[in-house]
């Protein structure tokens, strides 16, 4: 066993059950309780408790959101490897909404893992010496004799008491002192780093997940929403009599838009209010509110309202592209003369990428229930709901509704995908105002149409890059022009340098600056945001260099990665050198980088390091003459420490890998005169299973700190295919989708 | 509104719904039936996916006036309480990630196995073509029907048979 140091900013409360038993649950202080609430993703709180009945039956809550990430399943394995349990015995049940008890709430940046390891291992450890503890009395024998393994103590003689024998006697010793506990040596895991199958999987298979869209509530109405087709616009009249004249129909009413409305996540909001203006419809069921939505007849107030327009958007980048300059994040060597020099190779490529939707298969939706209070009752909000950040939506209530926060109950219900969409509530928003105005309890239910109109998309965006080779071969000059969105003066999210990017922080003769252009339309957070379309440019472009200068990509890009060094010692969220090339070398080993492919087949490479994971992937591609394209394989090695379960961990790498491809050939949202074009799936698609490549994976278990897999593998995948087809078929790709440079998935 | 006689899952319903609701909304709204997912209302997602006399159909454009024979859900599949195959084999291939459109999956293979209980992977991709998986899972899909196709040669409870 090995003692470890752990933060101990939380403590855990034991408590025996009514009928006997064994239950531990979080303590915060008041003071980091309060901190963690202000914050979407920073808190380093644990979030679950375990509880153990006398029949044996262990139980583990699950507190943070799930989405398809597998959180559910992760987060419990910790927690049940450290208490020695079997995994059999345990069940896995949603904790309710409750700040007091499990801490900060919330999925959201690949953080969950890293944020709540540490919790997690003391939770099952103070379980363990508990139960050990009871053991020992019961026993009559030393501590240091006793084991804990398959739900059972187990003294060194031979002799065995259950977990559920011990339960109620082990809920009566102390607990443990976080300084002096002992952690099992990863040796010995028995579950922690094997295959579990996500906790819900039989439900899921059987029709009896719930969601968010599945609530039914004791007399609740069906509403639909719809907005000005332009954001920030609104609603001045409608054909009411007509809309209350079809069948099912209850009520119609405009809401104004409420700036109020905003939460926490307002940053990530652009200052925008999440209450759009628009027109609530209620009836009797979600197909009689949709009809009557389509037969609406608005007369819109537009005059202060989004224009924006991807066409315009694409001039004035290659405008400002032509003249340079921009604010200056990094320039630490002559950039300049380097380029002017006659004797070096110089390329300058513009790359760009589109807005892109998020669509969630669940498309959004949100149950409220407003009751007005009456004497010294006060007002009360009921709300269902799938989301990233469930806690946020008491804010809404409170800013908009003046609803306190007691009197907000939340039920967080698992999300049919998140990807970010799901940390923005103004769904949340429309249900509870329309409920509220309604006194009824209603169901919002989104159209599809509603789901990618309305969504925070992932911003669109263009680099102009230039560089210098030098006679020798090498990189003389590096000038990356990032030219991004900003709205109110501020870039949105995704857009523009993060900070950690490769060329800010490893390379030594580079120029780094950004240029960002004003907009209105709503930006978020989309999987592993910045980074999915950074990685394209930034690993394409070097693609391009390594062919200018006539040098093996491989080699070109691990002589840039330079020394193995950490750049930031001790911070897992910055690049380490060692770790890049250690998943550069591993994936081009396995995938045979260099081997004979038949013509108009090729390799590609890429590499990518953000969400504190290391990731390389190859991609092996056909192409024919009418540029249908084939991704037969993609090989992926991946650095993100030890694998908590290993076929949560492949599946997210998998489904990575093809929501990459999926959106780089195929996905583009773009705006006219600040209405969105893209209707619906026939306008805007997501890649069906017959282009589905073979995805080979391979994880490097370093001693690094774990961390999550939600985002890092997808943002190598759309540059080790666009330099695949390079080399297959000799077009070098520098914008996406695909589709738009006439290159069909296939 | 219109009074419906439907069969769903083997249950007779009287429903009195407008003529044009499409039998997604009847499930859903009408029945209780959650199971059946909403993702599109244009048969493109395939989220909706039920059986109607054994064939597949997106149920979200089906209008409640034209349908024209037994009804199968998700909810409806199992029979005699055991697992179909299929949903034995997503379980045992840990397919679903976040599980919305899992149920269109299910019900568009096991149409696919009624009638071909030994499919090659490019069967697989046609009969599953219309289901959309943003999560990626398309590849533990193909494994899992395999591998109930397999349960299904060595003659195993094959779930429904077409009426």
């Amino acid at each position: 066993m090995t003692a470890k140091r752990l933060n101990r900013r939380t403590f855990l409360k034991v408590s025996t059950l009514i009928g006997g038993g064994l239950m531990l649950e979080l303590s915060i202080p008041a003071t980091a309780n309060a901190e963690e609430g202000a914050t979407l993703v920073r808190s380093k709180e644990l979030n679950a408790y375990v509880q153990i009945d006398p029949d044996g039956q262990i139980t583990i809550y699950s507190a943070t959101p799930e989405m398809g990430q597998g959180i559910k399943t992760t987060l419990p394995m910790i927690i049940a490897e450290e208490m020695g349990a079997r995994w059999e015995d345990v069940r896995v049940l949603d904790a309710p909404l409750d700040s007091a008890k499990f801490g900060m709430q919330g999925a959201g940046g690949s953080t969950s893992v890293a944020r709540n390891i540490d919790s997690m291992r003391r939770m099952g450890a103070s379980a363990r010496e508990m139960l050990i503890g009871a053991a020992a009395l019961l026993m009559e024998v030393d501590r240091e004799e006793l084991n804990a393994r398959d739900s059972q103590v187990i003294h060194s003689s031979g002799e065995i008491r259950t977990f559920g024998e011990l339960a109620r006697l082990a809920a009566e010793q102390p607990l443990p002192d976080p300084e002096f506990l002992s952690f099992k040596d990863p040796k010995a895991y028995t579950i922690i780093g094997t295959s579990v199958g996500g906790i819900d999987n039989l439900v899921i298979a059987t029709g009896k997940s719930h969601f968010g869209i599945d609530v039914d509530v004791p007399g609740m109405k069906y509403a639909s929403y719809t907005r000005c087709p332009k954001v920030g616009g609104s609603a001045i009249s409608f054909n009411k009599n007509e809309i209350l004249s079809l069948s099912g129909i209850t009520n119609a009413f405009i809401l104004a838009p409420d700036a109020r409305s905003g939460d926490a996540s307002m940053a990530f909001l652009q200052g925008l209010a999440v209450l759009r203006g628009g027109v609530a419809i209620i009836g009797d069921d979600t197909w009689s509110v949709f009809n009557a939505k389509s037969k609406l007849k608005v007369e819109w107030d537009e005059t202060s309202a989004s224009d924006d327009d991807w066409s315009q958007m694409i001039e004035s980048a290659k405008q400002i592209a032509v003249k340079g300059g921009g604010e200056v994040r990094l320039d630490n060597a002559d950039v300049d003369k380097a380029l002017a020099d006659k004797g070096n190779r110089v390329l300058e490529s513009f790359y760009e990428f589109p807005f892109v939707a998020h669509v969630c298969m669940e498309p959004m939706n949100c149950t409220a229930d407003f009751r007005k209070g009456s004497g010294t009752q006060p007002d009360s909000l009921e709300i269902w709901i799938g989301s990233q950040f469930p806690g946020q939506v008491k804010e809404i209530a409170k800013n908009m509704l003046g609803v306190e926060p007691d009197n907000v109950t939340v039920n967080p219900l698992r999300m049919g995908g998140g990807f970010g969409r799901r940390a923005v509530h103004d769904f949340a928003a429309e249900a509870m105002a329309i409920s509220h105005r309604a006194g009824v309890p209603v169901k919002l239910t989104w159209t599809r149409t509603d789901d990618i109109h309305n969504d925070f998309f992932r911003a669109g965006g263009f680099e102009n890059m230039k560089a210098a080779i030098d006679t020798s071969g090498k990189l003389a000059a590096w000038d990356q022009h990032y030219i991004g969105f900003k709205h109110n003066n501020k870039p949105v999210i995704g857009s523009g340098f993060a900070g950690n990017e490769f060329s800010l922080t490893a390379l030594p003769k580079a120029r780094v600056s950004q240029s960002m252009m004003e907009i209105t339309t709503p930006c978020g957070a989309w999987r592993a945001p910045g980074s999915n379309t950074n990685a394209f440019v930034e690993q394409c472009f070097i693609a391009e260099l390594a062919q200018l200068a006539g040098r093996d990509h491989l080699e070109f890009l691990l002589e840039l990665m330079g020394s193995r060094r950490w750049i930031k010692e001790g911070n897992v969220n910055v690049l380490n050198t060692g770790r890049a090339i250690d998943v550069i070398k591993l994936a081009a080993q396995k995938a045979q980088w260099g081997k004979k492919m038949k013509p108009g087949s090729a390799q590609g490479l890429a590499f990518y390091f953000c969400h504190a994971a290391h990731v390389a992937e190859i991609a092996e591609v056909s192409v024919d003459a009418d540029r249908n394209f084939r991704v037969n394989k993609v090989t992926v090695a991946v650095d993100v420490g030890p694998i908590i379960n290993m076929s949560g961990a492949l599946n997210q790498v998998e489904g990575s890998v093809i929501d990459g491809l999926s959106t780089m050939a195929l996905q583009q949202i773009t705006m006219k005169n600040g209405v969105i074009q893209q209707d619906n799936f026939h306008q805007y698609q997501v890649m069906r299973m017959a282009a589905t490549p073979m995805v080979d994976v391979h994880f490097i278990q370093s001693d690094n700190p774990p961390t999550g897999l939600g985002e890092p593998a997808l943002p190598p995948l759309a540059p080790a295919v666009a330099n695949a087809i390079f080399a297959a078929s000799g077009v070098r790709i520098r914008s996406m989708p695909l589709s738009e440079a006439g290159f069909k998935l296939v | 509104m219109s009074k419906f006689k439907l069969v769903v899952n083997a249950q007779e319903h009287v429903v009195d719904v407008n003529p044009d609701m499409p039998l997604l909304w009847v499930l859903r709204d009408k029945l209780k039936l959650t199971g059946t997912k909403f993702g599109c209302g244009i048969a493109q997602c395939g989220a909706c996916t039920v059986h109607v006399n054994g064939a597949a159909i997106r149920s979200c454009v089906l209008p409640i006036s034209a349908v024209s024979g037994a009804v199968t859900t998700i909810e409806g599949l199992s029979k005699g309480g055991e697992l179909h195959p299929l949903q034995a084999a997503w379980i045992d291939h840990d397919v679903p990630q976040c599980g919305y459109c899992q149920a269109g999956q299910i019900m568009s293979a096991a149409s696919l196995l009624a009638d071909n209980s030994q499919p090659t992977d490019a069967d697989i991709d046609t009969a599953l073509a219309g289901n959309y998986c943003r999560c990626g899972t398309y590849l533990r899909i193909r494994k899992a029907v395999h591998s109930a196709a397999s349960f299904y040669n060595v003659g195993a409870n094959a779930g429904e048979t077409k009426q």
